[in-house]
C-alpha cells in the first residue's frame, strides 16, 4: 500500500481506550480516505441506527482522516466529518495546515475518535506515543491562549522524550474555542488561528466529546508513494501552474469582498436582504493596508493566498486575523452592514478566538440583526444589545453570547434554521423566511439570484447533500466531471480546491495512480465510486435525526429568500424561474438515478452494491 | 585566482509565507523523500503567522566544529559549510549547545547530527523559495 501510512488510530475518550486499525485495501480503494472513508465508516457503524444518533453526544464518531494526497499534492489539508449537528447527515469539512502532515509523518492516516471523556481533555500524539491529556487548564479559553499553552506543553514534552535532540519544532493542533466547547451548532474545528472546517458543527462535536483539541507531532518521512519520480514531477507541474496565477497569489479571495458584490451581484448582504453593493471602502487594496503577510500559507502550497492582517492602531488594536478570506469578508462584514476592513478584521478575530465558524456563525448573528430590524428581537431579548447594522461591538458582544451560549445567545447557537424554529415558536410567527439555509447549514457567501457567481446553478444548495456549503455544490452535468463528484475526489483524496483550480480531471487520477500505484478511471469515479459516496451521504442526510428530518423534494429546495428578487443593483429585480428551477432539479435527480422525490431509486443502490442502505430505506418508509 | 563557491543564504523573515516548501526540497535533496523533521532547514512557526525559516549561516569561528569533540564536523574549504561525518558523530549534542543559534539537530532516525551542507553551492531550498518568489531565503 502506497501513499498511506497504513494505519489508523481508534480512540475511544470513554474507556481511554487507544487501539491501531487497519482498513482493507478494497475499502481504500473504494473510499480514498477523507470524506469518502468517513462516510463509509460512518454508514457501518450507524447506518442502521441512523435516526438515533444524537450527533452533540457520546454516540457520535468524530473523524480526522488525511487521504493518499496529504503531504504531497501543493497545499495540505485534513478532513473533519461525523454526524453533523448541522444536517444530521455527514459533511467532509476540510481544514488546511500542517496536521494532516504531521499525523502522517507521526505514521497514521487519520483518527477515528468515539466516546465522551469524562473530562476536558486533549489527545497528545507523538508518533506512536498517543496519551489523553488532561485539557482543564485550557478549557474555556480562546484560541490564542490555548495554542501557547499546547505548543509550549507539547514541545516540553517532546524534548523529554529526544533527549540531546536540538531545538523540537512545534506540532500541529486542531482545537476548539469556547464555541466548540459550549456544544453550539456554529462552532469549527480551528487550526492555526484563522483556518477553519466549519461546515457540518464539528467544533461542537469535539465539544460534546470533552475534547479541547489534537496535538501531532510526527518525525518520520511523509509515507513513500508508488512512482516517486512521476509524483514529484506532477507536484513541480502543479506548483509551476500556480505560480503563474500571481493574481490569485497576490490578492487571495480578498478582492471578493468588493467584486461578488459590485461585479456578481452574490455576496450577503444584511443577511441576504440584498446581494449587491458597490462600496469602494471594501476593495482589495484597502484591506492591504493592514496586511502584515502578502503571502501566507500551509505546507507545500504555492498558491499562499492567505494574508495576515494585524489591527496596530485604533480602537481594536491587537487583533490579527488572516486576511479577512472573502467568505468572511462577507459573513462577517457586508452580511452585517459593516463595509471597513478594520471593523471585519476586528469581528474575524474576535470569531477566530471564540471558535466559531465564520460563516455559520456571522449568518446567526446577521439573522438576529434582521430581526432586531423588524421589531421581531427587542433589545430586551438581546440582554441590552442594540443590534443595529454595522454596530460592530454590538456584533462582538452577541458573538461572544452564542459561543458561551448566554442569554439569547443560547438559541441563535443552534444556528439559523433551529434558531428560526425555536424564535418563531416565541414569537407566534414564521421566522424561517429569514433564516437563509439549505439542510441546516448555511449557505456559503455565494448567492444564485443573479446567475452570475461561480456557484451560479439554481441547483447548487438545493440538490447538494452537504446543503449550504460552497464547496461541495451540485451543478449539471451530473457525472461528467465538475459538480459534487468532484468535491467528492479532493475531499476524500484530501486536497484543496484552492490551489487545484485548473488542474485537469486526468492529472489528479494520473497523481492517484502514481502516489497510490491504483489505476482509477475517471469512468470508474464519476460512475461508480464517486456516486456511491454520494448516495450514502444522500440517504443519511434523508434519514436525519433525532431532531430534524428533512422531507426529499421539499427540503431540496432553495430558501425563500432565494425567491425574493433583488431590490437593487445591476440585476434589481432578478430572482431565481421556478420553473427552471424545477426542471433543472428533477433532471438532476434522474441522472442521479434518485426518484423524482429524490429518493435513491433500489436499482440504483444496487448497481453501486448499495443494497443495505435499500433495506434501510425501505424500513423508514422513503423507499416504498 | 581561484573562483570560490562560498555562498551565503540570506533570510527575510517577513517574506516567509510559511510554506516550507524549502523544507521539501532539502528533505527531497539529502533523503530522497519529503521528511520535515530530516530536512537541515527547519521553518519553525512561534506562532501562527510567524514563520521562522532556520538553518546554519556558518559563522565565521565555526563554533560547531570546534566543539565537536570525535571531528565529526568539519568545513568544506570549497563551500564554507559545515560537513558531517555522519559514521564519526556520536551525537553527543555538544555542537548543538555551542552554536549560537541552536541550529544543528539530531537526524530523527539516525544517531547523527544535520546541518545545512549548502547543497555543495547551489542550495534547493533556495531555489524553492525562489521560484514561488517569495524571497525569504537569497543567495548572498
Amino acid at each position: 500500500m502506497r501513499g498511506y501510512a497504513g494505519q489508523f488510530l481508534e480512540i475511544d475518550l470513554s474507556n481511554r481506550n487507544i487501539k491501531e486499525t487497519k482498513f482493507p485495501d478494497e475499502v481504500l480503494r473504494d473510499y480514498i480516505g477523507g470524506r469518502g472513508l468517513a462516510v463509509k465508516i460512518l454508514w457501518d457503524r450507524l447506518g442502521k441506527k441512523w435516526e438515533t444518533v444524537e450527533p452533540l453526544s457520546s454516540e457520535n464518531i468524530l473523524f480526522v482522516l488525511t487521504g493518499p494526497f496529504t503531504g504531497y499534492f501543493p497545499g495540505t489539508k485534513v478532513c473533519v466529518s461525523g454526524k453533523s449537528p448541522q444536517s444530521n447527515g455527514v459533511i467532509g469539512s476540510t481544514v488546511a495546515g500542517e496536521f494532516g502532515v504531521d499525523l502522517k509523518c507521526a505514521g497514521y492516516d487519520g483518527l477515528i475518535i468515539t466516546g465522551k471523556a469524562e473530562k476536558p481533555c486533549y489527545i497528545f500524539i507523538c508518533d506512536n506515543q498517543v496519551a489523553i491529556k488532561d485539557a482543564l487548564p485550557i478549557w474555556g479559553k480562546k484560541a490564542r491562549e490555548t495554542i501557547r499553552f499546547l505548543v509550549k506543553k507539547s514541545i516540553e514534552e517532546i524534548k523529554d522524550v529526544r533527549l540531546n535532540y536540538g531545538e523540537v519544532k512545534d506540532p500541529s493542533i486542531l482545537y476548539i474555542g469556547p464555541a466548540g466547547e459550549n456544544k453550539t451548532r456554529v462552532a469549527a474545528v480551528v487550526a492555526k488561528y484563522a483556518h477553519g472546517a466549519g461546515y457540518g458543527g464539528y467544533g461542537g462535536v469535539m465539544g460534546a466529546k470533552n475534547l479541547k483539541a489534537i496535538v501531532a507531532k510526527g518525525f518520520g518521512p511523509v509515507p513513500d508513494v508508488y512512482d516517486k519520480e512521476k509524483t514529484l514531477n506532477m507536484v513541480k507541474d502543479f506548483s509551476e501552474w500556480s505560480f503563474e496565477r500571481e493574481n490569485f497569489r497576490r490578492w487571495g479571495t480578498g478582492g471578493g469582498g468588493y467584486y461578488f458584490g459590485a461585479e456578481t451581484s452574490s455576496e450577503p448582504v444584511r443577511n441576504w436582504q440584498n446581494e449587491w453593493h458597490d462600496k469602494e471602502s471594501y476593495k482589495r487594496e484597502e484591506f492591504d493596508k493592514y496586511w502584515v503577510k502578502r503571502y501566507w500559507g500551509d505546507f507545500g502550497c504555492p498558491t499562499t493566498c492567505l494574508k495576515l492582517a494585524v489591527l496596530k492602531t485604533g480602537r481594536y488594536k491587537g487583533a490579527i486575523c488572516d486576511n479577512p478570506d472573502y467568505e468572511l469578508e462577507a459573513y462577517l462584514g457586508t452580511n452585517l452592514g459593516i463595509f471597513t476592513p478594520e471593523e471585519n478584521i476586528y469581528l474575524s478575530y474576535v470569531s477566530n478566538e471564540l471558535g466559531l465558524c465564520g460563516i455559520q456563525g456571522g449568518a446567526v448573528l446577521g439573522f438576529a440583526a434582521e430581526l432586531y430590524e423588524k421589531g421581531i428581537l427587542t433589545k430586551e431579548d438581546l440582554d441590552g444589545i442594540e443590534l443595529e447594522w454595522a454596530n460592530v461591538e454590538a456584533f462582538a458582544a452577541l458573538a461572544e453570547r452564542v459561543a458561551f451560549r448566554k442569554g439569547i445567545g443560547d438559541i441563535l447557537a443552534e444556528g439559523v434554521y433551529r434558531a428560526a424554529l425555536k424564535l418563531g415558536k416565541m414569537k407566534g410567527v414564521d421566522l424561517l423566511k429569514y433564516a437563509v439555509h439549505e439542510k441546516g447549514v448555511a449557505i456559503g457567501a455565494h448567492g444564485v439570484r443573479s446567475e452570475e457567481d461561480f456557484i451560479a446553478e439554481n441547483i447548487a444548495y438545493a440538490c447538494s447533500v452537504q446543503g449550504g456549503d460552497h464547496t461541495s455544490s451540485a451543478s449539471l452535468p451530473f457525472d461528467q466531471g465538475g459538480g459534487e463528484l468532484s468535491s467528492i475526489l479532493s475531499d476524500s483524496a484530501v486536497f484543496c480546491i484552492f490551489a487545484s483550480f485548473g488542474i485537469e480531471d486526468i492529472d489528479k487520477f494520473n497523481f492517484y495512480e502514481a502516489i497510490t500505484g491504483w489505476k482509477l478511471t475517471k469512468r470508474e469515479w464519476y460512475k461508480k465510486k464517486a456516486p456511491r459516496i454520494l448516495h450514502l451521504q444522500r440517504a443519511m442526510v434523508l434519514l436525519g435525526g433525532p431532531d430534524v428530518k428533512w422531507t426529499p423534494i421539499l427540503d431540496d429546495d432553495n430558501p425563500p429568500r432565494f425567491w425574493e428578487p433583488l431590490p437593487s443593483g445591476p440585476y434589481k429585480g432578478k430572482t431565481l424561474d421556478r420553473k427552471m428551477f424545477e426542471e433543472a432539479r428533477l433532471e438532476y435527480f434522474c441522472a442521479a438515478g434518485w426518484n423524482e422525490n429524490g429518493v435513491p431509486k433500489p436499482e440504483t443502490l444496487r448497481r453501486l452494491g448499495l443494497e443495505d442502505v435499500e433495506a434501510k430505506l425501505r424500513e423508514a418508509d422513503l423507499i416504498r | 585566482m581561484v573562483q570560490s563557491d562560498k555562498v551565503w543564504i540570506s533570510r527575510n523573515y517577513e517574506n516567509c509565507s510559511g510554506c516550507r516548501r524549502c523544507e521539501i526540497a532539502c528533505s527531497i535533496h539529502h533523503e530522497g523523500k519529503i521528511w520535515p523533521e530530516a530536512s537541515r532547514i527547519r521553518v519553525f512557526m512561534l506562532v501562527p503567522g510567524v514563520e521562522i525559516p532556520h538553518l546554519c549561516f556558518q559563522c565565521e569561528d565555526y563554533p560547531c566544529v570546534e566543539a565537536c569533540p570525535v571531528e565529526a564536523l568539519f568545513v568544506n574549504s570549497q563551500t564554507g559549510a559545515v560537513n558531517v561525518d555522519a559514521s564519526k558523530c556520536t551525537a553527543c549534542g555538544l555542537c548543538i549547545k555551542a552554536c549560537p543559534g541552536n541550529i544543528p539537530h539530531l537526524h530523527p532516525e539516525g544517531n547523527y547530527i544535520v546541518i545545512c551542507d549548502l547543497c555543495d553551492g547551489k542550495p534547493k531550498c533556495v531555489k524553492a523559495c525562489q521560484e514561488g518568489r517569495w524571497k525569504a531565503l537569497r543567495l548572498l
